[in-house]
C-alpha cells in the first residue's frame, strides 16, 4: 500500500536528515518521532473493507423457516436478553433448542446479551422473545452488522497491532513497513472478513482473544496469555484446535523455568479460576454445567457436514464412514488419527520452545483438527488460516498458498450466501497486498520458488481458476449433483495435506536453541 | 536505518506506473463492494437513458416523455448511453426495455449499471497515467504517486459515483485529460478533447473562457513569432477541429431537426437559483440575509409581502421570489460568474502559461459553483479534482488543498442521508484525511531535505526547517484557522447526527429504507 511506502522514505528522509544534523536540532527528533498516520490508514482502510462487505446479504437471508447463522445469533440476543442465565442452555417452552439453541459456550452467551441491549435500545422488535423469530429488517441488518464491527475494532484490531509488535519487538531490525505490510495481510485476511462481515458470525472474538493471548506469551506474560486463551475457549470451543499447541508451548517454557512445579500450578490456578468465573451461573448444581457440556457437543450431527475438506469427507468417496461405523468407533478413531497427527508438534514445543514454533505448532494442531476430528465446519478452516496468516513474514509463500486453498474451500459456501461480490473483491485485495508494489522486497527469495514447485503451484492454481468458472456457470450432471462440490473439496484437501506436512517439517527444522531464530531472522 | 539511505536514492526514479494501475484496483475493489448501497434516483435516470437510446430512433430522443427523466445531457452521453446499453441485455433484458424497464432496480440491473460505472472509471485512469509524464513536475516517482493517490482515492468521486450514481469519474477523465494536454503543450489535442467533454456534460462549459482566452493567445496569437495570418490559419484549425466535434455529435440532430429540442432539455432544468440540496456557494448567504432582513424589517414595522418561499423544501422547482433583496435572475449569475472570473482571464490573456492551466481551470469551475445558476453540490468535484494535480508542487497548495477536499466532500455528506451508508461516508473521509496527512507530511519533509541539501541561503534554509518540523506536531499542513474550522465541521456534524436528535427528540431515529 502507499502508506507502506511513504513510511519507508519516512525512515530514510529522517535517516538522511541525520546526515544534516549539524543544522541544528530541529531534524533530531524526526529520527524518534515515527508517523502513526500510515499505520492509521491501515487501520481505517481495514475497518472501511469490513463495513463494505457488510452491506452484502448474510447467511440465511430470506430464507425461511431456519434462515442460517445471522438469524441463530440474533436468535440467542433474543434468548439471553429474556430468559435468565439458567435457561439459555435448555430446553423450556419459550426456549427450543431445536431452533437455533445455544451452542457455543458461556463467553458467546454473554456477548450475546450485551449485543442484545444495544439491539433493544435502537430496536426492541428484533430481539423480542418468540416473537422476533425470523425477524429481518434493513435496520436490524445494519444493527447487528454493527456489533460485528465493534466487536472486531475492539478486539482483533488491538489484538493484531499488539502480536506485530510483540513478535517484532526483539528484532529491531525488521522494517517498519514489513511491520505495517504484516498488520495488513493479518487485518485484511479475506477469510475472516468473508465469514465475520458477510456470512455473519463473530470469529474475531474468539480469533482475536488468542492473537492477544499469542501476543501476551511472546513478551513473557504467561499468566495474561493463558487468561485470554481460556476466554477464546470459552467463547468458541473451536478454539480448543489451539489447545495442544498453547498447552506445549507453555509446558516446555515452564520446563526451562528454574521453578517448574511452581509455574506450572501458577498456571493451573489461572486457568481454573478463569474457567470457574466464566461457569460461574452453571457451576452449582453441577447438573447445569453438564446441560452446558452437551449443548457444545453436538456428536449426533455426524463426523463430518456439507463438503468440508477434511480427511473423513474426502475418503468416503471410497469409504462410506457413515453408513460402515459405529458413532462410537468413529469418535474414538477420529480422536485418535487427531492425536498422533498433532504429536510431533507438540513433541516439538515441549522439547524447544520458540516464538516461531509456537506459531508453527498453532497451524499445525489446528490444521490437524481441521483434517482429522469430528465435526468439522468448511468455516472452521479460519483457525489454522490465523496462525498462518500470523507466520506471513516469515513464510509468505505459504501463506499465500493456505489462502487460496482456504477461501476457495468456502467458496460453495459463500456462494450459496449470495457473497460472490465480496468474495471476488476480497480474493483481488488479498492478491494485492501481497504482490504490493510499495514494498521493497528482499533478494534473498523467501517468497519465490522454482523449478517443478513453481510449475506445480502454478498448475493447481489453474485447476482452482477453472473449477471456479466451471462452479459458476455449468449445472452439474443430474446423476451427481454434488459432484463440483466434491470436486472442490478432494483439491483443496489434496493442498491442506501438503501444507500440513510442509509446516510440520518446517516446524521440526527449526533450530532447537532457544532464541536463535531470532537472531537468523535479521538477514 | 542507516542502509536505507541508498535506497532513497535509488528512489528518485520515473513514476512507476504498475503502482498506479495497483492504487486503481484497490480503489475498484472498494467500488465493487459498493454495488449493493443505496442509489439515488439518477440510477433510474440512467437505466431510462439506456433504454431510450437503445430503443428508440435517433430523431425522437430528446422528444420522447415516457418516463419524466428526458435525457438531459448533450449527444455524446447519449451515444454512450447507447454504447453501454448494448451489453445489457447479456445480463438481463429488461434493463433497456422502454417500457417494462420503467424503476426497474433488480440486483442484475444494480450490477450491471455499476459495472458500467467502474468501467468507465478507465478514463480516469488513462488521465492518470498520462499524468505520469507531467512536464517539469511529473518526473518525480513520489510525486507521481502522491497525485495518483489523491485521484484514485478521492472519497467524492466514490461517494457521487458508486453510491450516489453517476458518471462524474468519467467525465473528469475527460477534463483531466484536456487539462494535462494543453499542459504539456498540445493545444489542439487539450482543445479536442474538451470539446469533446462540453459535448457530453455541457455543464464543464464554465471552464470555457478561460479555454477560449488561453487557447487564442497560446495557441493561436502567440507572443513570440507568428504574424496575423498565420494566427488566423491556427484560429480556423482550432475553430474545425472544434466544428467536427459539435458537428459529429450535433449533426445527426441537426438533420432531423431536433436540435432545438435538445437545447430546450439542454436547459430545462434549470430553474431556479438554488438545487434541491443547496450547494454550498454565495447564493446560501443571500438567501439568508434575506431571511435576516425580513423578519429584521417586519419587527421594525414594515409591512413585507409574505413570501411563501420555502428554500428548504428540498424540490427542484420555480425559485420563489425573495422578500427583500432583489429577484436574481439567470442573467446576473452569469455576469457575476464572468466577473469573478475576469482577473484570472486577464492575466491568461497577459501571460498563457501551460504550467498554469490547471489552477485556471478550477478556479473558473469554483466561479461557477460559488456565484452559478441551479448549481449541485456535486459540481464541488469539477475544481477539487483538478487541484489534486497541483497540490504537490509547494506547500500552500498542499495546505489549501487538505482544507478544500475535506470541505467538499463533507459538504457532499447529505446525499447519503440513510443510516446505513453513514459509516461510508465518515470512513471514506477519514481514510482520505489520514492519506492527505500522511502524503503531505512526507513530501514536505521530502522537500526540506532537498533544500537542505540545495544549501541555497541560510535564512530560507531554517525556515523551510522549522516548517517541516511543526508539520510533524500538525502546526503548518493546516493553521489553527483551518483546524479550528475542520473542528466545525465535527461539531456541526456530531451535533446534527447524534446530540440534537437526543436532546429535542424522545429517541434517536435511525433511518432506513
Amino acid at each position: 500500500m502507499e502508506k507502506r511506502r511513504r513510511s519507508t522514505s519516512s525512515s530514510s528522509s529522517s535517516s538522511s536528515s541525520k546526515k544534516h544534523d549539524g543544522e541544528g536540532d530541529v531534524h533530531s527528533h524526526h529520527i524518534l518521532h515515527r508517523p502513526t498516520s500510515p499505520l492509521l490508514c491501515v487501520i481505517v482502510f481495514a475497518a472501511l473493507i469490513r463495513y463494505l462487505v457488510s452491506l452484502h446479504p448474510y447467511s440465511g437471508a430470506a430464507d425461511p423457516p431456519m434462515y442460517g447463522d445471522y438469524e441463530a445469533q440474533r436468535h440467542w440476543m433474543e434468548i439471553t436478553l429474556n430468559l435468565p442465565a439458567k435457561d439459555w442452555y435448555r430446553n423450556t417452552t419459550s426456549n427450543d433448542l431445536t431452533y437455533w439453541g445455544l451452542d457455543y459456550p458461556p463467553l458467546t452467551a454473554y456477548q450475546s446479551y450485551v449485543h442484545a441491549q444495544f439491539l433493544k435500545f435502537f430496536d426492541p422488535e428484533s430481539v423480542a422473545l418468540v416473537t422476533s423469530r425470523g425477524h429481518e429488517s434493513p435496520l436490524g441488518k445494519f444493527l447487528m452488522r454493527l456489533t460485528v464491527l465493534s466487536s472486531d475494532l475492539v478486539i482483533f484490531f488491538p489484538a493484531a497491532l499488539w502480536f506485530v509488535l510483540a513478535y517484532y519487538g526483539g528484532r529491531s531490525r525488521v522494517r517498519r513497513e514489513e511491520l505495517l505490510w504484516h498488520l495488513s495481510l493479518v487485518l485484511l485476511n479475506p477469510g475472516l472478513i468473508l465469514i465475520d462481515h458477510g456470512h455473519f458470525q463473530y470469529n474475531c472474538i474468539s480469533l482475536g482473544l488468542t492473537v492477544a493471548a499469542v501476543a501476551a506469551i511472546f513478551v513473557e506474560k504467561d499468566l495474561v496469555g493463558s487468561f485470554l486463551f481460556c476466554l477464546a475457549l470459552n467463547h468458541k470451543q473451536m478454539s480448543a484446535y489451539y489447545a495442544p499447541a498453547f498447552f506445549s508451548h507453555l509446558l516446555g517454557k515452564c520446563f526451562k523455568h528454574q521453578n517448574p512445579i511452581l509455574k506450572v500450578t501458577k498456571l493451573g490456578l489461572v486457568v481454573l479460576g478463569t474457567f470457574l468465573l466464566i461457569w460461574w451461573p452453571y457451576v452449582y448444581p453441577l447438573k447445569g454445567a453438564m446441560e452446558v457440556l452437551r449443548r457444545l457437543a453436538p456428536f449426533e450431527r455426524g463426523i463430518y457436514e456439507d463438503y468440508v475438506a477434511n480427511f473423513w469427507c474426502a475418503t468416503s468417496i471410497l469409504i462410506k464412514w457413515k453408513r460402515l461405523y459405529s458413532m462410537q468407533l468413529l469418535k474414538l478413531l477420529s480422536f485418535s488419527m487427531t492425536l498422533l497427527s498433532i504429536l510431533p508438534s507438540i513433541i516439538q514445543q515441549i522439547r524447544s520452545p520458540s516464538r516461531q514454533g509456537f506459531l508453527f505448532a498453532m497451524l499445525n494442531s489446528s490444521l490437524s483438527f481441521y483434517l482429522f476430528s469430528f465435526q468439522v465446519h468448511e468455516k472452521s478452516i479460519l483457525l489454522p488460516l490465523l496462525p498462518a496468516s500470523l507466520l506471513a513474514l516469515d513464510e509468505p509463500l505459504m501463506f499465500q498458498w493456505f489462502m487460496n486453498y482456504a477461501l476457495f474451500s468456502m467458496f460453495p459456501l459463500l456462494r450459496r450466501d449470495q457473497l460472490l461480490i465480496p468474495y471476488v473483491a476480497l480474493y483481488m485485495l488479498f492478491a494485492l497486498l501481497y504482490y504490493c508494489p510499495f514494498r521493497k522486497q528482499d533478494s534473498s527469495g523467501n517468497g519465490s520458488v522454482n523449478g517443478w514447485k513453481a510449475s506445480a503451484m502454478t498448475l493447481f492454481l489453474l485447476c482452482s481458476l477453472l473449477l471456479h468458472l466451471i462452479y459458476l456457470t455449468f449445472k452439474p450432471p443430474e446423476k451427481y449433483p454434488f459432484l463440483f462440490e466434491a470436486m472442490i473439496m478432494l483439491l483443496c484437501f489434496s493442498q491442506f495435506v501438503f501444507l500440513a506436512i510442509y509446516s510440520n517439517m518446517k516446524q521440526w527444522k527449526l533450530p532447537s536453541r532457544f532464541g536463535w531464530i531470532d537472531k537468523k531472522k535479521v538477514l | 536505518m542507516e542502509p536505507q539511505i541508498k535506497e532513497e536514492e535509488q528512489e528518485e526514479e520515473r513514476p512507476n506506473p504498475q503502482k498506479l494501475l495497483w492504487m486503481f484496483t484497490l480503489a475498484t475493489i472498494m467500488k465493487l463492494l459498493l454495488i449493493p448501497s443505496y442509489h439515488s434516483t439518477d440510477f433510474e435516470v440512467h437505466r431510462h437513458w439506456l433504454a431510450l437510446t437503445s430503443s428508440l430512433p435517433l430523431h425522437q430522443w430528446y422528444s420522447d416523455s415516457t418516463s419524466q427523466w428526458t435525457l438531459d445531457y448533450p449527444p455524446f452521453f447519449a451515444y454512450f448511453e447507447r454504447l453501454l446499453a448494448l451489453f445489457a441485455p447479456f445480463i438481463d433484458p429488461q434493463i433497456a426495455h422502454l417500457h417494462n424497464g420503467l424503476n426497474y432496480a433488480a440486483p442484475t440491473a444494480l450490477l450491471f449499471q455499476r459495472l458500467t460505472v467502474i468501467a468507465s472509471d478507465l478514463c480516469l485512469l488513462y488521465a492518470c497515467f498520462r499524468l505520469r509524464t507531467r512536464p517539469g513536475v511529473g518526473l518525480d516517482s513520489w510525486r507521481a504517486d502522491l497525485i495518483w493517490v489523491l485521484l484514485v482515492f478521492s472519497p467524492g468521486l466514490l461517494i457521487v459515483d458508486h453510491v450516489h450514481f453517476q458518471y462524474n469519474g468519467f467525465l473528469i477523465g475527460w477534463l483531466l485529460v484536456s487539462v494535462s494536454a494543453v499542459e504539456e503543450g498540445r493545444d489542439l489535442v487539450g482543445g479536442f478533447v474538451f470539446a469533446v467533454l462540453l459535448c457530453f456534460k455541457h455543464l464543464f462549459a464554465v471552464a470555457a473562457p478561460v479555454y477560449f482566452v488561453y487557447l487564442l493567445r497560446h495557441y493561436c496569437w502567440r507572443r513570440s513569432g507568428g504574424g496575423v495570418v498565420e494566427g488566423f490559419g491556427r484560429l480556423l484549425k482550432m475553430g474545425f477541429v472544434v466544428g467536427v466535434v459539435f458537428g459529429v455529435a450535433f449533426g445527426p440532430f441537426l438533420y432531423y431537426g431536433q436540435v432545438l429540442a435538445i437545447i430546450n432539455e439542454l436547459f430545462e432544468p434549470f430553474w431556479g437559483l438554488c438545487h434541491a440540496y443547496w450547494a454550498p456557494n454565495f447564493w446560501v448567504f443571500y438567501i439568508i440575509l434575506d431571511k435576516v432582513l425580513a423578519v429584521l424589517l417586519t419587527k421594525l414595522g414594515f409591512t413585507i409581502p409574505a413570501s411563501s418561499a420555502s428554500f428548504t423544501g428540498g424540490l427542484v422547482g420555480e425559485s420563489s421570489s425573495f422578500a427583500v433583496l432583489p429577484k436574481i435572475t439567470p442573467l446576473v449569475t452569469f455576469l457575476l460568474v464572468l466577473c469573478a472570473m475576469s482577473p484570472c482571464l486577464i492575466k491568461i490573456w497577459r501571460e498563457p502559461r501551460p504550467r498554469l492551466i490547471t489552477r485556471w481551470v478550477a478556479y473558473a469551475y469554483t466561479c461557477g459553483f460559488l456565484f452559478g445558476w441551479h448549481v449541485h453540490e456535486k459540481a464541488s468535484l469539477h475544481f477539487v479534482i483538478p487541484l489534486a494535480i497541483v497540490a504537490t508542487e509547494s506547500l500552500a497548495d498542499a495546505r489549501h488543498y487538505f482544507l478544500l477536499s475535506i470541505v467538499s466532500c463533507y459538504s457532499l455528506f447529505p446525499l447519503l442521508f440513510e443510516a446505513k451508508e453513514y459509516p461510508i461516508k465518515v470512513l471514506l473521509l477519514l481514510l482520505y484525511s489520514l492519506l492527505m496527512w500522511s502524503g503531505f507530511t512526507q513530501q514536505l519533509r521530502k522537500l526540506q531535505t532537498s533544500t537542505s541539501s540545495a544549501k541555497k541561503g541560510d535564512k530560507g534554509r531554517s525556515r523551510k526547517g522549522t516548517g517541516g518540523t511543526k508539520v510533524e506536531g500538525g502546526g503548518t499542513l493546516i493553521g489553527w484557522v483551518g483546524m479550528s474550522y475542520l473542528l466545525g465541521l465535527l461539531v456541526v456534524e456530531i451535533w446534527g447526527q447524534f446530540l440534537q436528535p437526543y436532546l429535542l427528540g424522545d429517541r434517536w431515529i435511525i433511518k432506513c429504507p
